[in-house]
């Protein structure tokens, strides 16, 4: 069994936090949903064809100008730790780390691009799961990018596609353009004010959805929303990129006006959580994922506002891909009961705060005086 | 402020669009009329999982009559579509049609593609002229929305296709 523990930084150049409004918009992701012409969507298909596809596919993809020279992997090889850690970076999705003590079938695949910018699953549940993920606000970007690498695997492989229906998928949700957009972004303001469920709701109204950090069905954990397009049948998909744009704009000017109310009717408590949640990020002994994620929510809304000078979004991104239970067991080098995991995580995060994110007590609020 | 369909008395804040034997109507409700009709404000039918939205469809009445067996190519049927929502292969599509028309509408309120006509390996004539079809399509809505950029690299598109013919 192949492990990935070698590859430090593999996929996460998203996290150095480069794109515009990256202190609130953590990721963009793009993804285009494909399947090949002439066999069964990926779920129903033999263990066979299932390697035969991902073989083609990857043989397309080296021959493609956006995907050459990257990695190909067959999940199935790798050990379960690896595709667990694959999944934290949210490299793979669920489905194709498969959740089963006997891992994914053969020929389940993932391919990424030199760059890592732009990421390949093979027979998730379409045959091609193209997807890019880019740090901040940046859809237009990471369209061009996945849409110019669709071009070249679509002029080798043929692709299931109906005049009406458009690019056909496994589920029809995902008919027509197969794309769909997200942003992952932090919404403690809205949260805090209680506006969050008036700004979701409008969402919905739009034709938005949102969902928790790990897509379908999970929970919203640190105040972090993913939004994405609910609908993939009769828009462009630059109308559906734009749209997602202008709401997302939107949702980010709400979200500051919210914090700008919250500084200016309750400052000293903002301060107060904002410098709590950092102290005990910086000092605690053992601390649950959620803990650490709830605590980061409140770091990172400091750091947005420059109320904890010198450290960096991109630290705080770090901790929260590098604190989750298989990245600890890789660092380990061992399995973790819940309890160690629990304390190698609070070192973790004392280690990196340590050395990355020294915030002087002086400089807090900028020098003001209890009162003053 | 628009008034409630119903009573006619509050301010109206759900509006609905109903698509029943190709029929469009809208209705606008307040609240409590669409509380007390069983909807909920900010739930939309997309929020639902596929399956359960399958099966409330199935229950209402309103899906059209099933058709045929199973398909050719894969071997699904109906049936298993429902449970799952997932189909077995492109060709479903074609031996589900009627059936996924419906659903399609419902879900993504239309059926027709508007977003990249896609260009196999080794395209037809036909297929050539349709890509370009979608692309001009493009290219005239960028222009109209005063995307410049955009409008460029369509029409570099454009021409390099057109060269190919």
């Amino acid at each position: 069994m192949r492990d990935l523990s070698g590859l430090q930084d593999f996929g996460l150049g998203w996290l150095e936090s480069r794109g515009p409004h990256a202190d609130v918009v953590l990721s963009t992701r793009v993804r285009l949903a494909r399947n090949l012409q002439g066999h069964t969507f990926a779920p129903r298909l033999r263990e066979r064809e299932r390697e035969q596809i991902f073989e083609r596919v990857r043989q397309a993809a080296e021959r493609s100008t956006g995907l050459r020279g990257g990695m190909a992997l067959d999940l199935s090889e790798l050990t379960p730790l690896s595709r667990q850690v694959l999944l934290e970076r949210h490299l793979i999705s669920r489905e194709l780390a498969g959740g089963g003590p006997e891992g994914p079938p053969r020929g389940s695949g993932l391919i990424v691009s030199a760059r890592e910018n732009v990421g390949l699953m093979v027979n998730e549940e379409d045959h091609l799961r193209l997807q890019c993920l880019m740090s901040g606000l940046c859809l237009e970007e990471a369209f061009q990018l996945v849409d110019s690498v669709d071009e070249e695997l679509g002029s080798e492989l043929p692709l299931a596609y109906h005049q009406e229906f458009g690019y056909l998928t496994s589920c029809p949700t995902n008919v027509g353009t197969g794309l769909r957009a997200s942003i992952l972004i932090h919404l403690p303001g809205l949260v805090l004010t209680k506006e969050i469920g008036k700004v979701l709701q409008g969402l919905g109204q739009m034709g938005l959805t949102f969902r928790g950090l790990y897509g379908e069905g999970s929970e919203v954990v640190g105040n972090f929303f993913q939004i994405s397009n609910q609908t993939t049948l009769g828009k462009s998909e630059e109308d559906l990129i734009d749209h997602l744009r202008k709401v997302a704009t939107t949702v980010i000017e709400k979200e500051l006006q919210a914090r700008d109310v919250l500084m200016r009717d309750a400052r000293a408590v903002m301060e107060d959580k904002i410098w709590r949640a950092y102290g005990l990020l910086r000092y605690a002994r053992s601390v649950s994922f959620d803990e650490v994620m709830n605590l980061l929510s409140g770091v990172r809304l400091g750091v947005s506002m420059n109320l904890l000078p010198g450290l960096r979004v991109y630290t705080l991104n770090k901790i929260m891909i590098y604190s989750q239970a298989a990245h600890l067991e890789q660092a380990a080098g061992r399995g973790l009961t819940e309890t160690e995991s629990d304390l190698h995580r609070a070192s973790y995060v004392r280690r990196i705060l340590g050395t990355e994110g020294q915030v002087s007590a002086d400089d807090d609020a900028r020098g003001r005086r209890p009162g003053a | 402020m628009m008034l409630c369909d119903h009573c006619g008395e509050n301010e109206a804040i759900i509006h609905l669009t109903q698509i029943v034997n190709n029929q469009m109507s809208t209705f606008h409700l307040c609240e409590a009329c669409a509380a007390a009709k069983g909807l909920e404000p900010g739930v939309s039918v997309g929020n639902l999982p596929l399956a359960d939205f399958l099966a409330q469809m199935g229950k209402s009445g309103t899906m059209e009559a099933t058709i045929g067996g199973p398909c050719v190519f894969c071997g699904l049927k109906l049936e298993d579509f429902k449970k799952t929502g997932r189909l077995g292969c492109s060709h479903c599509y074609v031996t589900f049609e009627p059936h996924l028309r419906g659903l399609l509408r419902r879900l993504h309120g239309g059926t027709q593609h508007l977003g990249k006509v896609y260009l196999p390996p080794d395209p037809t004539r036909a297929q050539r002229q349709e890509r370009l079809a979608g692309l001009r399509r493009k290219l005239d809505r960028a222009v109209s929305i005063e995307d410049f950029e955009r409008a460029a690299k369509l029409r570099d598109l454009i021409r390099e296709l057109e060269a190919a013919q």
